[in-house]
């Protein structure tokens, strides 16, 4: 049913899906770790798509796209910092507005700059990232014949834009940064016991305004990969939620960079299942099997777990045995090997069935930075 | 109390002379934006040509989320714009609501062709039968001998788009696989370029070397990523080859454009009722022109015009998926 082959164009698709999550859940890490919430790095991710699409239309080079992606993201990350840092307001307050002025100015500036109706002109070549072709990789032609070492190489490590490799390695570069350097020390301090930092004679804000900046450009870099990599123009509401979903990933991946990895690689392998499978057929007693098994498993799992986990867990367990009766009540009159078709609906609910599951038990409670969400006021 | 009667006679006045000298038409412009590039836009365009061609001016509005469709409606109807004009089958259950109260204002409303109110005008479009002819060009044109569909949100509207076309394609070649793909079900579906180019990459993988989009703003990436992979896409509502110049197969066109004009042309006489716009009266159709004149040949546009001419005079059909919710051609 499903050989190698599909299977790697189906990774190749989490890659690619999975990339714009990657950085925005690492922009987020950042400032969450520095004790700044962010909610506004959707509306970061819609300029920086925004501003790198029209600054490439209008120079015609992608990399002139690209800076002034990151700077519009880095400028909106300073009133962030602005508005939670040295004000002092609500952080989760002024992320609400950065979304809707993003969501807002995209639009105006591109109706204004281009008059095509709130959308940035497509790009050419040059315009934007292209693949790279690593060498000796095979065509997409001539893939069906070559082997499955030659395959894994030509379809998933080759062929995605330089923003895809740039993603990866943030990744090892964050964990080092965070962990292994004393900027990241500070950094991880000032998000738990920012009083601690200060006695130390170390600059709170001076961290955190970092933190938020560090966050910009990520962002910056995740919005030029889709305006200008994925598509070749802006168009309205174009990152889709996809900044929230990064949220999601950030708490999924209990603050930690390589967790991060992991998480947004799961989200963007369950959004590439979605696309490739939109109608699964199986068998009806394979799928009662399934459902059934999940729902003991769930079952016995939770019987050791304390009492919200067995609430959550437990309900879950329940919704699924139900819906494996109802699929053997289904096919009752026609027999039990007859087909039945799974809903496509479920299949795309999958990413946050999953976030719930995970949350709620399987990868223990995820701590959020003890400092997040306060604005840091020096004691007099 | 006086000083509040008399701001209350003051304001009626002011509407109603309002009423009297703005009795121009109000069109209202569904989530996907005016300058979708197809379904709004297409609507927009019959708008403008009405201006141009009148010297008249109209009242627009984008709806930005789905609590200002009844509140957009009553303002229109209250500043006394008539008809007021809505683009998109969303606008059936604020327009019900609505339209009893203002009996003098005449609505009309695209994509809905199922009220029954004494001053609403609804237009339906037999998008399936448009969709039967891009479905032959596809197939016509597909080397592989599969084709794929992305269709926006998955509502019963968009079905029966995704439906005829794989009749059309059925009708050519009885052996084509069809990859029938849903971008989501949620309006949020209709703005989503990257899963436009992630479902059109998987259906890439799957053979398909003709993509027919139905999805508005999604479209755009759909059609994007087919010139990108080097394969042949289909437009839709609106003429769209031009986006990628022989990279597009054609457009399936439904002119709300026509249905616009003439709303607006007709003023407050707009005739109330039902009216269904087909291949027969020029309702729908498919785009050629110098964009997309290269891929198709004189042989593809002789059968389409001879399916089209025979749908037109009643000697064939095309199965409706919104009669019965099923489709003889491709499962959803």
């Amino acid at each position: 049913m499903i050989d190698f082959l599909t299977l790697l164009q189906v990774l190749d698709s989490s890659l690619r899906l999975a990339t714009p999550l990657l950085l925005v859940c690492l922009a987020g890490l950042f400032s969450e770790r520095a004790g700044i919430f962010d909610i506004g790095l959707e509306g970061k991710l819609l300029a920086a798509a925004f501003v790198s699409a029209a600054f490439a239309a209008i120079t015609g080079s992608v990399w002139m796209g690209l800076l002034a992606g990151i700077f519009a993201s880095i400028l909106l990350s300073l009133l962030h910092g602005l508005a939670s840092i040295t004000l002092r307001g609500d952080q989760i307050i002024s992320g609400v507005a950065i979304n809707f002025l993003a969501a807002g100015l995209t639009v105006v500036a591109a109706q204004d700059l281009f008059g095509q109706g709130g959308r940035t002109p497509p790009l050419k070549s040059g315009g934007r990232f292209e693949p790279l072709s690593f060498p000796w990789a095979s065509s997409s032609k001539e893939m069906s014949e070559a082997g499955p070492l030659m395959q894994l190489y030509s379809e998933l490590l080759s062929g995605h834009s330089l923003l895809v490799y740039v993603a990866l390695l943030t990744v090892p570069l964050s964990w080092f940064v965070l962990y292994k350097t004393r900027f990241g020390l500070r950094l991880r301090a000032v998000g738990e016991n920012p009083a601690a930092v200060d006695t130390a004679g170390i600059s709170v804000v001076g961290l955190r305004y970092a933190a938020v900046v560090i966050g910009g450009i990520l962002c910056g870099i995740a919005g030029a990969y889709i305006a200008t990599s994925l598509q070749a123009n802006f168009t309205k509401d174009m990152s889709a939620g996809r900044g929230f979903i990064a949220l999601a990933a950030l708490i999924f991946a209990k603050w930690r960079p390589w967790y991060a990895l992991a998480a947004c690689l799961l989200f963007g392998f369950f959004f590439a299942v979605d696309n490739r499978f939109q109608n699964i057929l199986l068998p009806a007693w394979s799928l009662s099997c399934i459902l059934g098994v999940i729902s003991i498993a769930l079952l016995s799992y939770v019987w050791r777990k304390d009492y919200l986990d067995k609430v959550v867990l437990g309900g879950l367990a329940l919704g699924v045995a139900v819906i494996a009766f109802m699929v053997v009540n289904s096919v009752w009159t026609t027999g039990i090997t007859s087909q039945v078709k799974i809903p496509v609906v479920f299949i795309q609910s999958l990413p946050y069935v999953l976030t719930v599951v995970v949350l709620a038990g399987f990868v223990g409670r995820a701590i959020p930075p003890k400092a997040g969400g306060q604005p840091y006021v020096k004691e007099r | 109390m006086n000083i509040v009667t008399k701001l209350l006679s003051t304001a009626v006045g002011l509407t109603m002379s309002a009423g009297l000298a703005l009795a121009e038409p109000a069109i209202i412009f569904d989530l996907g934006g005016k300058f979708d590039k197809s379904f709004n836009e297409s609507a927009f365009t019959g708008a403008q040509r009405w201006a141009d061609e009148t010297g008249g001016s109209f009242r627009e509005i984008e709806l930005q989320n789905e609590a200002q469709r009844e509140q957009a409606l009553r303002r229109f109807a209250e500043a006394g714009a008539n008809p007021i004009v809505m683009a998109g089958f969303a606008f059936a259950d604020s327009l019900g609501k609505v339209a009893p109260d203002y009996p003098d204002t005449k609505f009309a409303v695209i994509d809905v062709n199922w009220l029954s109110l004494p001053n609403v005008r609804g237009i339906g479009f037999n998008e399936h039968e448009g969709s039967y002819l891009v479905g032959m060009l596809a197939a016509q044109a597909s080397k592989t001998g599969t084709v794929g569909f992305v269709g926006g949100m998955d509502i019963p509207l968009i079905r029966r788009f995704g439906c005829g076309y794989a009749q059309g394609v059925k009708a050519v070649n009885p052996n084509a696989t069809i990859i029938a793909n849903m971008t989501g079900t949620t309006p949020a579906a209709w703005n989503d370029p990257v899963k436009g180019s992630e479902l059109t990459k998987a259906q890439i993988s799957q053979g398909a070397d003709v993509v027919y989009a139905a999805a508005g703003g999604t479209g755009v990436g759909v059609l994007q990523t087919a010139a990108d992979e080097g394969i042949l896409s289909i437009g839709v509502d609106a003429n769209q080859n031009y986006l990628h110049p022989g990279q597009v197969l054609t457009s399936m066109l439904k002119r709300v454009d026509n249905a616009v004009y003439e709303a607006f042309s007709a003023g407050e006489n707009l005739e109330t009722g039902n009216f269904q716009m087909g291949i027969a009266n020029g309702g729908v159709g498919y785009a050629l022109d110098e964009h997309n004149a290269s891929l198709v040949s004189s042989e593809m546009k002789a059968a389409v015009d001879t399916a089209a001419s025979s749908i037109a005079n009643g000697s064939m059909s095309v199965h409706n998926y919104t009669d019965d919710e099923t489709c003889p051609a491709v499962s959803f």
